[in-house]
């Protein structure tokens, strides 16, 4: 453990040598905040709730959705892809220690960066600037917190899929890609699913995407409580062992692959 | 004793034929269009503990392939392989850490970090103890002079520099066996020669054995007293670098400039020499080693000829080496 522990603090480290990059990204992320918090007054204008949320429920959503952004990582990522078509991973393949874990070490102390330096002064300038209702339930919040763990967890197992596809295919863009759209689709970022057609929100619901954003949002909105609380983080936690599983199953191809026709 | 043994070593690949596009990726998982290539023909050698080898050959020759299979990242097709007693491909992890290796055209190192982080890391990947890790650090930091550097971040680094973080990383974790790939590639003169003094030490003072892959023959002549030459995927020469001179360097040149008191069309009719090229009076005479001396041919000149000036050239290796690519040569 000793090792993931060393491997994660220095991804940390790492991310902090970029410091004008971290103030801008801020800045970005509360620009678009700014944007959207203004497209939901304007679609709240007098009507009291909309879908079980109030006005303050949608801006504390946006506000959310802009901090997890980075932490749960929506956008393209292609470390592990560039050193498949560098080569690299062959070093890093026979290095003694878990592959999966090393990337996931690496992940981890890249959210918690991100968590610490993007998404709370994100946050604090919607919660400053506007009307936000958060739970005032501190179970609530734990609760937040374990989701909000388990959704970058889910995201990196996306992730490591997504980039694993490297392997086979020549252009490593194209997986990344399509995890990239089904991302800001459905997991809720952009619209929360609880705005979609029954029926929809209802399939949306199933798919991992939903653990990356709506749930931990429901949990620290206090809607999603006692049971469903429970429930909600166990669905979580199902993907992201299914999608740890499913990545270490697609590795073991991928490595055979390799060790028999060369990378 | 044998630290590395290589029995019939043999890999080829199917490679196969693209189609282009998606659908054509699609197609290609049906039904598949492609030929064997055969990188690795055959070959067999030995390295005793504490060698130093040359691993010679012209690009796409089977050197990475050969490496590759030594670290257990490639099955052979077939063959036997051993590296410090253990199958390579079946023990790789195990293997990892008997093992350091140096690709001069990558790096191992964290980029954004200072040096000092991605060795100590290495402390942890491969559960080195904590006083004979800090007491290799400091035999490191010595004699690779790394003290001024070793907070900087390793994108800040001059290229030599990083070469010999990278030696470092790995070195660490005392490997019995360090591969090298092209280690002094881009370096300037002087970090040439410091890289080759510094590995020259480890396989001394450390007894380390190093199978080196370099296309730069002063590495070659100055490192190792044992090469391997392939190409085409077979092994071409096993043996010492001064053995190949007597094998393949039988053709000693003398260059004359005449005095042009006499009037010479053409080349030069000698006994036993050959005039393979000529500027205005500067004539070059290629004679074998064993059937004149340089005394005998240089008589045979000055007892024809006036001459003003006249030097000898000795075959180098990397004009033997040539030739042999170039198929003149061959076993």
């Amino acid at each position: 453990m000793r090792l993931y522990y060393e491997i994660a603090r220095r991804s940390f480290d790492r991310f902090l040598t970029y410091r004008a990059a971290t103030l801008a990204g801020t800045a970005t992320n509360g620009f678009f905040g700014l944007m959207r918090t203004y497209l939901f007054i304007g679609f709240y204008g007098s009507q009291g709730t909309v879908s079980g949320w109030t006005e303050g429920d949608a801006l504390a959503f946006v506000w959310l959705g802009q901090a997890l952004l980075m932490p749960v990582f929506i956008f393209g990522w292609y470390d592990i892809a560039l050193t498949i078509r560098s080569g690299d991973v062959v070093s890093d393949l026979s290095k003694p220690f878990d592959y999966y874990g090393f990337w996931l070490a690496r992940d981890a102390g890249r959210a918690l960066y991100h968590t610490l330096f993007r998404a709370i002064p994100t946050f604090l300038i919607g919660a400053l600037l506007f009307r936000l209702s958060l739970s005032s339930d501190p179970a609530h919040w734990l609760g937040f917190l374990v989701s909000l763990v388990l959704a970058v967890w889910i995201s990196f197992g996306l992730r490591f899929l997504a980039n694993l596809a490297a392997f086979w295919l020549l252009d490593h863009r194209g997986a990344v890609y399509t995890l990239l759209f089904a991302n800001g689709l459905f997991s809720g970022l952009l619209v929360p699913l609880n705005y979609w057609p029954d029926w929809a929100e209802t399939v949306v619901r199933t798919l991992p995407f939903a653990g990356m954003v709506q749930i931990p949002v429901e949990i620290i909105l206090g809607k999603s409580t006692g049971a469903d609380l429970v429930v909600a983080l166990l669905f979580q936690l199902g993907w992201a062992v299914g999608l740890m599983l499913a990545g270490r199953v697609v590795l073991a191809l991928a490595v055979r692959k390799v060790v028999i026709q060369g990378g | 004793m044998a630290i590395i043994t290589v029995d019939s070593l043999r890999k080829s690949f199917w490679v196969n034929q693209r189609r282009a596009g998606f659908a054509g990726a699609v197609r290609g998982l049906v039904s598949r269009t492609g030929h064997e290539v055969v990188a690795v023909d055959d070959i067999s050698f030995e390295i005793a503990a504490g060698e130093m080898v040359g691993y010679i050959g012209p690009n796409g020759a089977g050197k990475s392939t050969t490496i590759k299979v030594l670290t257990g990242i490639l099955v052979p097709s077939s063959g036997q392989v051993t590296v410090a007693g253990l199958v390579p491909w079946e023990q790789r992890r195990t293997l990892a850490g008997k093992i350091g290796a140096v690709f001069g055209q990558r790096t191992q190192l964290w980029w954004d970090l200072p040096l000092i982080e991605s060795l100590t890391l290495l402390q942890h990947v491969y559960g080195v103890p904590s006083d004979r890790f800090n007491a290799n650090l400091s035999y490191f930091r010595e004699i690779l002079e790394l003290d001024g550097f070793l907070d900087t971040p390793v994108r800040q680094l001059s290229l030599g520099q990083r070469m010999r973080g990278d030696l470092v990383a790995a070195l660490l974790h005392e490997p019995p066996i360090l591969y090298l790939d092209e280690p002094t590639i881009g370096l300037d003169v002087v970090a040439r020669a410091r890289m080759r003094e510094v590995l020259q030490e480890i396989n001394r003072e450390r007894g380390v054995t190093v199978l080196l892959t370099t296309h730069d023959m002063d590495d070659i002549s100055q490192l190792c007293q044992r090469m391997l030459i392939i190409d085409h995927g077979k092994l071409l020469y096993d043996g010492s670098v001064e053995a190949i001179r007597e094998r393949y360097g039988m053709e000693r040149t003398l260059v004359v400039d005449l005095d042009g008191s006499e009037e010479i069309e053409g080349p030069l009719e000698l006994p036993g020499m050959t005039d393979v090229q000529q500027d205005g009076p500067r004539h070059w005479l290629r004679f074998r080693r064993d059937q004149a001396s340089a005394a005998e041919a240089i008589t045979a000149v000055t007892s024809r000829h006036r001459i003003r000036d006249l030097t000898l050239e000795e075959p180098d290796i990397e004009g033997i080496v040539r030739r042999i690519y170039e198929g003149g040569d061959r076993l």
